[in-house]
């Protein structure tokens, strides 16, 4: 039956774009519809007498289609199913494909009974701001029963759970001239510039070329403009210099010619090939970007306006010419200008006579005449007053305007499938306005226009407000050809062909039709939010002025379409309440993007492990076979632990913390930042970066150091080693590797260039593996039988190039976790070899590898600082590296430390915690407090920094960085963690709990 | 997203680089007697122009170097770009 029934509402001609031998099967709301090779879903759907897609966000009331493209607010759908489901599509942008699966969103349980349409009789008690004014109290209401609510009945599609199974692409691009639509005076340009020899990317949004020349009756030299339209386009792919793209929308325009473009690459095939992605993000940087974007019809307010089968007459003459579809059988078409009569046209000739309501008082316009002609009556100064229809337009009221057209003088009741409205057209100024040209207003179309440019960024056609077809194809060729001069020497200019279309009238300035009388129905301005011409006049009412503060108020414009199709017509509004000139009132902010853009577009392949590169040591594979657990340290992924059987983390840890106390233990410290200075300066250089003496550390030899930022804060720690006269080996944290060398860099480019210094990272080049624990040298010695590893052979803090095999290895002789420690250092592809050889060596010493969590374990009971430490807020006092700061030079932040604050009596300093009850664990980032019982406000002492579980002790510790610290020692004060609801009584102890005179690092 | 001329290398996109603040500012010289005030200026005190400024600019993920932008900071124009020991080309 519905087979049968099925495209009951097609054109009797053949004029458009759509196959019809090509048959297409889609369901919508779970009912099977046929379509044709060429409908989108938004005319496959009308030609099935289907106008009923939505519900409105605000009211819930039943909507149809408003446009035929981009400027739909009404038709948004939710499409496919399962992980490929889709919110917010609008139905007029989908091409049909065979199976489509297209849903209407924002109503429960269905389209046509929507539980949530109390809202709209309820209406007269959500009024502009409603919100705002009703759930203010009580407060306590807003989290547990007012925001769950809202939550609920708001929103608009649903977004899919299970990640998105599309592949999506990046594509960078440049050009010279960008031409942005493909309507009569986008192709002119691009014709003009690419003949000129620059090289030229066209975009298009829609399927196929053209825009208005699509549907207007016009001739170009001796073709039709559909003719024209294709004949440009061929000759342009044939070009070498350009690229047309259709299906692709320029929605961002940023900073220095930047503009963002999707592209619709398998949307429309049936079975897209498997690596083909579904859509593409191409960043287009564009020596210039002309903007022929075309126009926008503006609807007109009338009460109940927004009822399906109510739509843009440009629109109902697209779906006829382009898409062979009827918006319906008996039409009403209402219009304050020339333009609407098109669709008249079409309509009879499709036999259908439409009633044509004109506000104007009358029109000589050829297309006017024209419909005159063929026998048509029509009823000016006529408006539409109400209509009626639940969920279809059925009936309008319609009626005769007084001399001032601010009341109906007679009312008339007739019967109507559709009516289509136009109230003239708004220039899309979007990507203009994105790129910062100041607008300004053109009182003879009514609407702003591109003016005063910021960037390299021209206006032509429609979208400059030139709405003829000779002043559009004018501007195209002139500034096609001007602005591809830019770029070659060419000066090779293309003619303007002879053109010909109807002559037109213009409109008149009346959007919004008077109240019935008695009645108050609404008036829509935005459709997608649903703001009505009431709710701007109580905006108004209740003080708001500034445009962009009655935008926010009533939320006019703020929806997914951008006011595409509302803007202007609030602006008039409010300039006719207020009695301004609509300049006066100013217009709100255009910003990207100008039509939705799927997330995983944006997002293109940095998804899962693309997110971000991984860095991954020359030792991982062992890690990875040795059951390690790794965890993320920047961009480096590192051994956590090494658990063994059905051990707990915690187990694990104490372990191989244990084991580097007791016997031996290795950890990859590939990670560490390395760089490489050299130069007759280096010592001079790291003399004034490091707050330690330089000048006379002995080649050979390795040094701790800790510099500071101007402000006198610590920046970094490591040692550094002098390799030979001119040449330094510095280490610096893993996570600050990049910003020391940069910071680095910054002192030898531009602050002591006369230094003779080169700097470079070596990070990647060398594979490091600490060997950590009092049986270390044993372990080391049988490694390297020639050398000598006595304590006077290798002293701490020195080093020795030697070769494990014929491999060139240096040994140092530094210690991270306090015990007697080497870290060796090979050529990265030796690292995995080292490290293997170790192991093997080691195993009759009882070697075991150790991961980050023990590392911390060590040098925390060690009451060595790190990152939580040195957090970017300590200088060296803090952290208990005074000691480290010389008094004799002059160096990077020195002059900072003599600042008050720095010097006080009390300042904040380092110092450990054992719990009292030797149980408790401190959590990090605990509150030190004198008394937990005080009332609140709690003075503040401390906080705890860094905790572990003392392998030594065998009970918690923590180093806690506290006002006035020393002198706390001894005391017992509390951790408190107010968000865990912990309290723990803390013993004050030194920060160097294990071996705190260091002799074990130089046994 | 701007397009920067590194004066080594040649125009690039911005994410190539990262912004090193203003490029007017001296370090005070080490050893030199300074009071905490223009200590203080020299730390943490910044003009912040509408319109007209010299900044640095750090070519991170290019040739690491240094160099000088002149940039109007309310329209994003670059003037002119150089490096560290050459003075704008305007």
């Amino acid at each position: 039956m519905r087979i049968l029934m099925s495209n009951q509402f097609r054109t009797t001609n053949s004029i458009g774009l759509i196959n019809k031998n090509k048959i297409l099967n889609f369901t919508f709301n779970g009912e099977s519809f046929q379509g044709y090779e060429g409908d989108t879903l938004a005319s496959a759907l009308i030609a099935n007498g289907v106008h009923l897609v939505g519900r409105s966000f605000k009211y819930h009331r039943p909507r149809g289609f408003l446009g035929a493209g981009v400027e739909e607010p009404n038709a948004m759908v939710q499409l496919h199913e399962g992980n490929r489901s889709e919110p917010n599509i609008i139905a007029t942008e989908v091409e049909l494909v065979e199976g489509l699966v297209a849903n209407s969103q924002n109503c429960w349980p269905s389209v046509k009974f929507d539980i949530g349409e109390i809202n709209n009789l309820l209406n007269r008690f959500f009024p502009a701001g409603f919100y705002y004014k009703t759930f203010m109290w009580p407060k306590s209401f807003w989290y547990k029963i007012y925001e769950p609510i809202i939550r609920k009945a708001a929103g608009m599609g649903i977004a899919p759970l299970s990640p998105d199974p599309d592949r999506y692409e990046h594509n960078y691009e440049h050009c010279d001239v960008l031409v942005v639509g493909s309507g009569p005076s986008g192709l002119a340009s691009a014709l003009a510039a690419a003949k000129n020899g620059a090289r030229v990317i066209l975009a298009e949004d829609k399927a196929h070329f053209g825009g208005s020349l699509l549907s207007d009756e016009v001739t170009i030299g001796n073709m039709s403009g559909r003719e024209w339209a294709s004949d440009v386009i061929s000759q342009l792919k044939n070009l070498p210099n350009v690229t047309v793209k259709n299906r692709s929308q320029v929605f961002g325009y940023y900073d220095h010619n930047m503009t963002v473009m999707f592209e619709r690459v398998s949307d429309h095939i049936e079975n897209p090939n498997q690596y083909t992605p579904r859509q593409r993000l191409h960043y287009i940087r564009a020596g210039e970007v002309i903007v022929s974007t075309g126009s926008i019809e503006r609807p007109i307010s009338f009460g109940n306006n927004d009822r399906p089968g109510i739509l843009l007459a440009s629109a109902a003459n697209e779906y006829m010419k382009v898409y062979e579809t009827l918006v319906g059988k008996k039409p009403i078409i209402f219009t304050n200008n020339d333009t609407a009569y098109s669709a008249a046209i079409e309509f009879l000739k499709n036999d259908i006579t439409p009633i044509i309501l004109d506000t104007r008082d009358n029109s000589n316009g050829e297309l006017v005449k024209e419909v005159q002609n063929l026998g048509v009556k029509i009823r000016f100064n006529s408006g539409i007053a109400d209509t009626k229809g639940h969920l279809k337009i059925k009936s309008a009221t319609i009626g005769k305007l007084d001399s001032d057209k601010e009341n109906f003088i007679s009312y008339e009741e007739v019967e109507c499938d559709c009516i289509c409205m136009s109230g003239g057209w708004t220039p899309t100024v979007h990507l203009s306005s994105q790129a910062g040209n100041k607008l300004k207003f053109k009182e003879e179309i009514d609407a702003y226009v591109p003016d005063q440019k910021r960037q390299k960024e021209t206006a032509i056609g429609a979208a400059n407000g030139s709405y003829t077809l000779d002043q559009s194809l004018a501007e195209g060729f002139q500034v096609g050809f001007e602005l591809s001069n830019k770029f070659t020497s060419n000066n090779s200019k293309t003619d303007t062909p002879i053109s010909n279309e109807p002559s037109q009238e213009s409109h008149e300035k009346l959007w919004c039709m008077p109240l019935p009388d008695g009645k108050k129905p609404k008036r829509f301005i935005d459709f997608q939010n649903d703001v009505a011409v009431s709710d701007v006049e109580l905006a108004l009412r209740e003080g708001f002025r500034s445009i962009e503060h009655v935008k926010r108020y009533t939320t006019l414009g703020m929806a997914g379409d951008q006011g595409k199709t509302s803007n202007l017509n609030g602006l008039q509004y409010v300039s006719k309440i207020e009695k301004k000139i609509v300049p006066e009132v100013g217009h709100t902010t255009f910003r990207p993007p100008y039509t939705p853009v799927t997330i995983g577009t944006i997002v293109g392949r940095e998804v899962g492990n693309h997110y971000l590169p991984t860095r991954k040591s020359p030792i991982h594979k062992w890690h990875e076979e040795n059951n390690a657990v790794f965890v993320a340290a920047g961009l480096w992924v590192r051994p956590r632990y090494y658990p063994r059987g059905n051990e707990t983390m915690n187990d694990a840890v104490n372990r191989e913390a244990a084991n580097v106390r007791k016997n031996v233990g290795i950890c990859d410290v590939t990670t560490l930042g390395k760089i490489d200075i050299k130069g007759p300066d280096a010592p001079e250089f790291l003399n004034r970066i490091y707050t330690n003496a330089w000048l006379k550390l002995p080649v050979g030899k390795a040094r701790y150091g800790v510099m500071l930022r101007e402000d006198g804060m610590v920046m970094d720690d490591g040692t550094t080693s002098r390799i030979s006269d001119n040449h330094f080996h510095m280490t610096t944290t893993t996570a600050q590797a990049a910003n020391v060398l940069s910071h680095l860099e910054y002192y030898l480019q531009v602050v002591w260039p006369e230094l003779e210094v080169n700097v470079l990272s070596s990070t990647e080049q060398f594979a490091g593996v600490a060997v950590a624990g009092p049986k270390s040298r044993e372990l080391l010695s049988k490694m390297f039988p020639s050398d000598d590893l006595s304590n006077e052979g290798l002293p701490f803090m020195g080093l020795l190039d030697t070769k494990l095999g014929n491999i060139p290895a240096r040994i140092y002789r530094i210690s991270f976790s306090g015990e007697l420690a080497y870290e060796v250092n090979v050529e990265s592809d030796y690292g995995l070899h080292l490290w293997k050889k170790i192991m093997e060596v080691g195993s009759d010493f009882g070697v075991q590898p150790y991961g980050t969590e023990a590392l911390s374990t060590l040098r925390i009971e060690m009451g060595h600082v790190a990152g939580p430490e040195l957090d970017g807020r300590s200088i060296p006092f803090d952290v208990g590296l005074n000691g480290m700061v010389s008094q004799k030079k002059d160096f990077i932040g020195k002059r900072s430390l003599s600042k008050d604050a720095f010097v006080a009596e009390d300042r904040q300093t380092i110092v450990g915690l054992v719990p009292v009850d030797k149980k408790s664990k401190i959590p990090e980032g605990s509150h030190i407090v004198a008394n937990d019982k005080a009332p609140t406000p709690i003075p503040k002492l401390g906080h705890v920094s860094s905790s572990c579980w003392s392998v030594e002790y065998n009970n918690p510790f923590s180093i806690a960085i506290m006002k006035d610290g020393k002198k706390q020692i001894g005391k017992t004060l509390f951790a408190v963690s107010p968000l865990k609801d912990i309290s723990i009584p803390v013993e004050v102890v030194s920060s160097h709990y294990v071996d705190p005179k260091g002799e074990r690092v130089r046994s | 997203m701007l397009e920067i001329r590194c004066p080594h290398c040649g125009k690039r996109s911005q994410n190539e680089f990262s912004y090193g603040g203003d490029g007017n500012v001296k370090r005070p010289a080490l050893g030199e007697e300074i009071n905490t005030k223009d200590w203080d200026d020299f730390v943490y005190f910044r003009d912040n122009p509408r319109g007209k400024h010299t900044e640095l600019w750090h070519h991170t993920s290019g040739c690491r170097q240094w160099f000088k932008a002149s940039r109007d900071t309310a329209t994003h124009e670059i003037f002119a770009t150089c490096k560290m020991n050459e003075d704008f080309n305007e």
